[in-house]
């Protein structure tokens, strides 16, 4: 007697689909590990602070060149435009308070985001490539000359900062507030793109990146969709540059700079584009190498990360998080990735 | 002094920048025209090939021009090995990889030449032939830019000539414009290109050591000027040598003008116009609308 | 009177000197299995795209029934029921099949933009899908990479996306294509069972699939039509057997 075929709800596809946006076992991990930090290494807590940061960056990256698969070289813009708004709001005196002060940077970074993503978003390719590169560096240079409002070349210094809530205050020696302060604001915007990557709108991403033209072809509106996804990831990405200029109570030119767009870039695809947790993988990865590695032997560790990128670029274009991958499907765990 | 004079040095000293733009972004455009390869790390074949002529002169003492050749010719020969080894097992890939592998190839290059030789500038000593100055009729200008805005138009027809007169120029042409159609036709599209790639960085590395005064020349050369090579190529065109040609000359005399009447704006202006441009011709202001 | 669905009335499109379609009168009525066939180059994978909007016609209309779609984007053609399939497979290659109809299906039922719900809570997006892919035969693949698929179970996923989309009018570019011929009777399969509501029009090369398949031939030569008929008229035309013989004897 042929058993009855199980009911179409219940088949393991549609169950792995209905179920793909449940929290994995391991996800609160990264989390306990970094409160675990706070506690372990309080003489650390500025790197942890910066790696935080930079994590958030990354993971707003992931959003528009991971999932949307937009290339851009300019991403530092919205870090730098939401460092700024904050440092130049603090700084001339007109509103320093920090968690209206982030909504504001990440604000003002949306409105950038949206912007330029209206404009440039119709090309692609190399033509999308330089455009977000001129793009940032029009507002490097524009910061440049507005030494009145943003300090120019020296950048705003002691940018004031009052207490969190007007009792933890933010103390440079001793970053403990800022720590906890990051790392709520990385969890919450962490929740924010989870939801976004897991729901229609974030499978329409992936459809965009994986086939533009079938995109097209299935009547999406694929123009708006980018857009969108730029514009959000442009306000992540500017709360990131806002706790960096709270965080480090000070604000310059680096934060708009090739440097710190072509870094962000390099960390997400280290730790593996596309898949969420490869920003904080990406982040803890080079920033540990380069923390220790960097400060003793500047050159041997450009020679060394020159030759990591061609291997990536070569052999591992997942990176961290796809070589984990592919090792766990050679030992038999099997599962379609979202 | 006559008004003109001051006018005139202006623009020659632009001229002469963007006879150096145009000398080492002209591989560039002609590498992302044929195979759409996103080469960041094309600056650095320019910087290597510029240490090697410098090099060549203060360290073993080898005249201007052989050193010249000599640069050329093993920056040409350095690139063919690259090209075989490593840039052709990414022409499919995606852009994001070729990115990425460019910008660690150039970071190879920058530690590479900062371990072996030094984090110095490296100084271009002129023969004395070329030192001084020249008598243009209306204005007197330095010997060396004068030289060096004939040897750029001397490589630009000479360019154009091979180009527009040749079969592989027209082999090129071909590539460029549709590059599957010119496979079905049977060009070696692969020979091609590792031929305009060597000939490419050959003239990048020549435009290196030349342009050593303008630009100077220090490990940090590729990624200080990529931006701008990026951007003279981008404006004129993909593949087009004469649109770099007057991509270059519009950059370079833009950038000096500027420098003079607009110090503070000059280099926003530049962007902004790139912006505009692209936006307006994404195809530049000489390529051709993708079809 | 069958109800007129598609219809092109003296379409062209011409590529600078290259005239790809020149004046196409042509007309696919609902419940219509439809066959365009004719030599390489003649244009039938032009007049696709003329009719699905990702080209725009030097002179002429499309209607759908009886409105000028002309000047509509191929975004909105979708909407208003004209679906297509590619020549080569225009699949989303890194994730599962199930996914890859969901993406057609939450555009079509306006689930798509939503960013707050998770894409598995629309279990109505999930059933419909899973059921199109019972009905192609495709369930248990559901859960693998689109890339992990022979070619010919991929050709039918192309043809899964098209249907999540609920079309009136289906354009199939040369289903089998490329599929191997040991695997072509699932396309075969999968076509026969098409709705009957659906007008179908399909460019094919393979003649057993034309006539096992078409009530109608349109027969496109540069660009024009040369003829059109009942499978039997057009397999019995000398004129249409000279052109390609034509072709066989060049070729």
């Amino acid at each position: 007697m042929i058993p009855p075929a199980p009911a179409l709800a219940e088949h393991p596809a549609a169950l792995a689909l209905a179920g793909r946006h449940r929290l994995r076992i391991w996800e609160p991990i990264p989390w306990a590990l970094a409160l675990a930090f706070y506690f372990a290494f309080p003489n650390y807590l500025g790197f942890g602070t910066e790696l935080l940061i930079t994590a958030l960056f990354a993971l707003s990256l992931d959003l528009a060149l991971g999932y949307a698969g937009i290339i851009t070289l300019g991403h530092a813009a919205f870090f730098g435009a939401g460092a700024y708004t904050v440092g130049m709001l603090a700084k001339h005196g007109i509103w320093n308070e920090p968690i209206t002060s982030l909504i504001a940077a990440g604000a003002t970074a949306a409105v950038v985001g949206l912007g330029s993503g209206l404009v440039l978003l119709r090309t692609q390719g190399l033509t999308l490539l330089m455009l977000t590169l001129c793009t940032m560096s029009l507002l490097e240079e524009a910061a440049n000359m507005g030494h009145e409002y943003t300090g120019g070349f020296d950048g705003l210094d002691s940018v004031p900062i009052p207490p969190l809530f007007g009792l933890f205050e933010f103390n440079p020696l001793y970053p403990k507030t800022q720590y906890l302060y990051v790392l709520a604001g990385l969890f919450l915007c962490f929740v924010f793109v989870r939801m976004l990557v897991y729901s229609p709108f974030g499978q329409s991403l992936t459809g965009i990146r994986e086939n533009t033209l079938r995109m097209h072809a299935v009547g999406a509106p694929v123009r708006a969709r980018l857009v969108t996804c730029y514009t959000l990831s442009a306000a992540v990405a500017g709360i990131a540059g806002g706790l960096w200029a709270q965080a480090n109570a000070y604000v310059n030119l680096t934060t708009l700079g090739l440097d710190r767009a072509a870094t962000v870039i390099i960390i997400l695809i280290l730790g593996g584009y596309g898949r969420l947790y490869g920003a904080f993988v990406g982040a803890v990865a080079y920033m540990g190498l380069s923390h220790f590695l960097a400060q003793l032997y500047p050159t041997a560790w450009q020679l060394g990360l020159g030759l990591l990128l061609v291997a990536i670029a070569l052999c591992a274009r997942n990176g961290i998080l796809g070589i984990g991958e592919s090792l766990l499907r050679r030992f038999g765990v099997t599962r379609a990735r979202s | 002094m006559i008004f003109g004079t001051d006018v005139a040095g202006m623009v020659l000293g632009g001229v002469a920048a963007g006879m150096v733009l145009f000398i080492v972004s002209v591989g560039l455009s002609v590498t992302m025209g044929l195979m759409g390869f996103v080469n960041l790390a094309h600056g650095g074949f320019a910087m290597l090939g510029g240490y090697v002529i410098v090099g060549a002169m203060n360290g073993w003492g080898i005249d201007f021009v052989p050193a010249l050749a000599l640069g050329f010719v093993t920056i040409a020969a350095a690139s063919v090995v690259f090209e075989r080894l490593l840039y052709a097992r990414l022409y499919t890939a995606a852009e994001l990889d070729q990115v990425l592998f460019t910008v660690g190839l150039v970071f190879i290059m920058i530690a590479s030449v900062t371990l072996l030789v030094g984090p110095e500038n490296q100084q271009l000593v002129l023969p004395p032939m070329l030192r001084g100055q020249v008598d243009l009729g209306f204005t007197h200008y330095r010997t060396y830019s004068v030289v060096l805005i004939a040897v750029g138009i001397a490589i630009v027809v000479g360019l154009w000539l091979a180009i527009e007169r040749t079969r592989i120029g027209a082999q090129i042409r071909a590539t460029v414009d549709n590059r599957r159609m010119a496979e079905s036709l049977g060009i070696n599209v692969d020979r091609l290109f590792t031929v305009s790639f060597a000939f490419g960085s050959g003239l990048a590395a020549l435009g290196g050591g030349l342009g050593a005064e303008f630009l100077g020349l220090d490990p940090q050369y590729p990624l200080k000027y990529l931006v701008s090579f990026l951007i003279v190529v981008a404006v004129g065109g993909l593949g087009r040598v004469t649109g770099v040609f007057y991509a270059a000359l519009l950059i370079g005399v833009l950038d000096f003008v500027l420098k003079k009447y607009m110090p503070q704006g000059g280099t926003l202006f530049i962007f902004a116009f790139t912006i505009l441009l692209l936006l307006w011709r994404p195809q530049g202001l000489f390529g051709r609308k993708a079809t | 009177m069958t109800a007129r669905l598609l219809e092109t009335r003296g379409l062209s499109r011409n590529f600078g000197a290259l005239a790809a379609a020149r004046g196409i009168n042509f007309r696919l009525d609902a419940g219509a299995r439809h066959a365009l066939i004719g030599p390489n180059g003649a244009g039938k994978t032009t007049f696709i795209n003329l009719l699905t909007g990702v080209l725009h016609p030097t002179d002429g209309q499309v209607l759908l029934k009886g409105h000028d779609i002309t000047a509509i984007t191929e975004a909105e053609r979708v909407k208003l029921g004209i679906a297509r399939t590619f020549q080569i497979n225009r699949l989303f290659r890194g994730i599962s099949v199930l996914e890859n109809v969901y993406v057609a299906v939450a555009e079509r039922v306006g689930a798509a933009p939503s960013m707050v719900r998770p894409a598995g809570k629309r279990t109505d997006v999930i059933e419909e899908s899973m059921h199109l892919l019972e009905t192609l035969k495709l369930q248990d693949d559901a859960r693998h990479r689109v890339s992990e698929l022979p070619y010919g179970r991929q050709r039918l996923v192309e043809i899964a996306i098209a249907l999540g989309l609920k079309p009136e009018v289906l354009l199939l570019d040369e289903p089998a294509a490329g599929v191997p011929s040991a695997e072509s009777h699932i396309i075969l399969d999968a076509i026969g069972g098409l709705p009957a509501h659906i007008g179908v029009l399909i460019i094919e090369h393979d003649m057993d699939v034309v006539f096992r398949f078409a009530e109608r031939i349109t027969v496109l030569v540069s660009g024009a039509v040369f003829a059109e008929g009942t499978p039997k008229e057009i397999a019995a035309s000398p004129d249409v057997r000279a052109v390609y013989l034509g072709q066989a004897a060049h070729g």
